[in-house]
């Protein structure tokens, strides 16, 4: 029985897709079978990122009204020997084509064939936001240094705390820049960490290389040498349990990089 | 002629007291009222007297005590100062209950959420900037509070905010409102501090300490030294 991680944070543009699909091919990278979901249905682009856009034939919606199965609709990545795949949303339809119901149905039945099932949720608290949360029982909520993003990410830790079915959410910092947040031109790790009182399961710093790699469609954990690609893996590490220490930012920032060791249980 | 009395008038220093017998029944209690105050309406004076009723152990719904205050107040001279009685009802006595207990929840409070509790609310956990705790009674946040704390929310001007860290979007007491102030360049520890209505009707922030003295019934504790 696999486990189904929805990707969330309530405010648009802080990086759910790319988390996903880095965290996502990163899993892969470890040898598990995962199913990629985009709920965003009539804006996706999860399949963009992946560069698998011209390969869909069905998408999320004609496997919920029964007009194709699931495993016709899913979209398998070449790059990985039967191990990563793609349900895409439809771009045809809306929000309201799913219920939260039939989204549960369908990540159970993905829960028998997948290890980890990641649910790109789309930005918001509507609709969307219940048909992604219905089935998943981890979340993985991520933010920016930034306060409107860091309070949008407060609000859905709120949110997701009353879902019985999902356990306590961890915490993703995306696009950290090291410069700024040692000037304290930025809210610092530890800063958000402490205000939004939930587990941190890794920074991401703010790296041009993922763009690059976003727009050639090729997810940057594919690329062994980009710092933010060392992120996702050990992310995906840490979701399978391994306690992997943060890597420093820049230059070694002593306060955060030793709380954050400890924050692991490493020594 | 019945040998005891259901409605006995007694003069205390502070005035008249009605004592109306428990054991009659309603009807009958009615009519006797009635009729002694008709004889008593004698008193020739002119200035108005108030009374004070005492039921016993007999609950009046809100309609007979309306009936009642009618009844004494048709006799020229008499107000009713008001009515008490040895019982209330459950309902009464459960939200008596609720107002005068403490509350303790152990969470955080995100944006967007709100908590309410009718009496004293003890919050162990932070007030995030956004989210909102409201009390009958006091708030009592052991942890920081960045969001609004709404203390006294129907109408009780002697309740308190009280935080480790005090660092409210916004205080309301009762019906006063106070916000934080723009800049907020003022980088002095904000620790351990209480928030109440002064005497001019401001909210004002201060030591802890200073509660004691200024809100000396948040002490429950009889006895003891």
């Amino acid at each position: 029985m696999g486990e189904a991680i929805v990707i969330t944070s309530g405010k648009g543009g802080v990086g759910k897709t790319t988390t996903s699909a880095n965290v996502g091919t990163a899993l892969a990278l470890q040898g598990k079978r995962v199913c990629l979901v985009d709920t965003d249905i009539g804006l996706r682009n999860l399949d963009v990122v992946m560069g698998l856009e011209n390969r869909i034939i069905y998408d999320l919606v004609d496997v919920v009204e029964g007009r194709c199965k699931i495993h016709q609709a899913v979209v398998k990545d070449k790059r990985f020997e039967d191990l990563l795949y793609l349900l895409p949303a439809a771009q045809t339809s809306d929000k309201t084509a799913v219920t939260p119901e039939q989204m549960k149905k369908l990540v159970d039945e993905l829960k028998q064939d997948y290890d980890y099932i990641v649910i790109d949720c789309p930005a918001g608290i509507e609709q969307g936001y219940k048909n992604a949360v219905a089935g998943a029982n981890k979340a993985i909520v991520v933010t920016t240094p930034e306060v409107s993003a860091v309070r949008d990410a407060d609000r859905i830790i709120g949110l997701l705390e009353k879902e019985e079915n999902v356990e306590a959410p961890k915490l993703i910092i995306n696009r950290i820049r090291s410069h700024m947040m040692k000037n304290g031109d930025m809210l610092d790790v530890d800063e958000i960490t402490a205000h939004l009182s939930i587990d941190l399961i890794g920074i991401v710093a703010d790296d041009d290389e993922v763009i690059k790699a976003s727009n050639h469609g090729e997810p940057i954990a594919l690329n062994p040498n980009s710092k933010a690609s060392v992120s996702y893996r050990n992310i995906a590490r840490r979701i399978l349990g391994e306690a992997v220490p943060l890597q420093p930012l820049e230059e070694e920032n002593k306060g955060v990089f030793s709380k954050l060791k400890k924050f692991f249980g490493v020594k | 002629m019945k040998k005891n009395q259901n409605v006995t008038i007694k003069g205390t220093k502070d005035g008249l007291t009605l004592h109306l017998d428990d054991s009659c029944s309603y009807g009958e209690l009615k009519k006797e009222l009635d009729r002694k105050l008709s004889e008593n309406s004698r008193s020739v004076e002119d200035r108005l007297l108030s009374v004070r009723v005492q039921v016993g152990n007999r609950y009046l719904t809100e309609e007979q005590e309306e009936e009642v205050k009618e009844l004494i107040r048709q006799k020229k001279n008499l107000i009713v100062e008001s009515i008490s009685s040895n019982v209330i009802t459950k309902e009464e006595a459960e939200k008596q209950k609720e107002e005068n207990e403490i509350v303790s929840v152990a969470k955080v409070i995100r944006s967007g959420q709100v908590l309410e509790t009718p009496g004293d609310l003890l919050l162990i956990g932070d007030v995030n900037p956004g989210g909102t705790v409201m009390a009958g009674g006091n708030i009592f946040v052991m942890g920081a509070l960045k969001g609004i704390a709404h203390a006294g929310c129907h109408g009780n001007n002697e309740a308190v905010v009280v935080a480790s860290l005090m660092k409210p979007a916004q205080l309301r007491i009762s019906n006063c409102i106070n916000r934080a102030p723009d800049n907020d360049q003022e980088e002095e520890k904000r620790e351990m501090e209480c928030a109440y209505i002064d005497e001019n009707d401001q909210i004002t922030i201060d030591r802890l300490q200073v509660l004691m003295h200024l809100r000396p019934n948040i002490t429950r504790l009889q006895g003891g030294s």
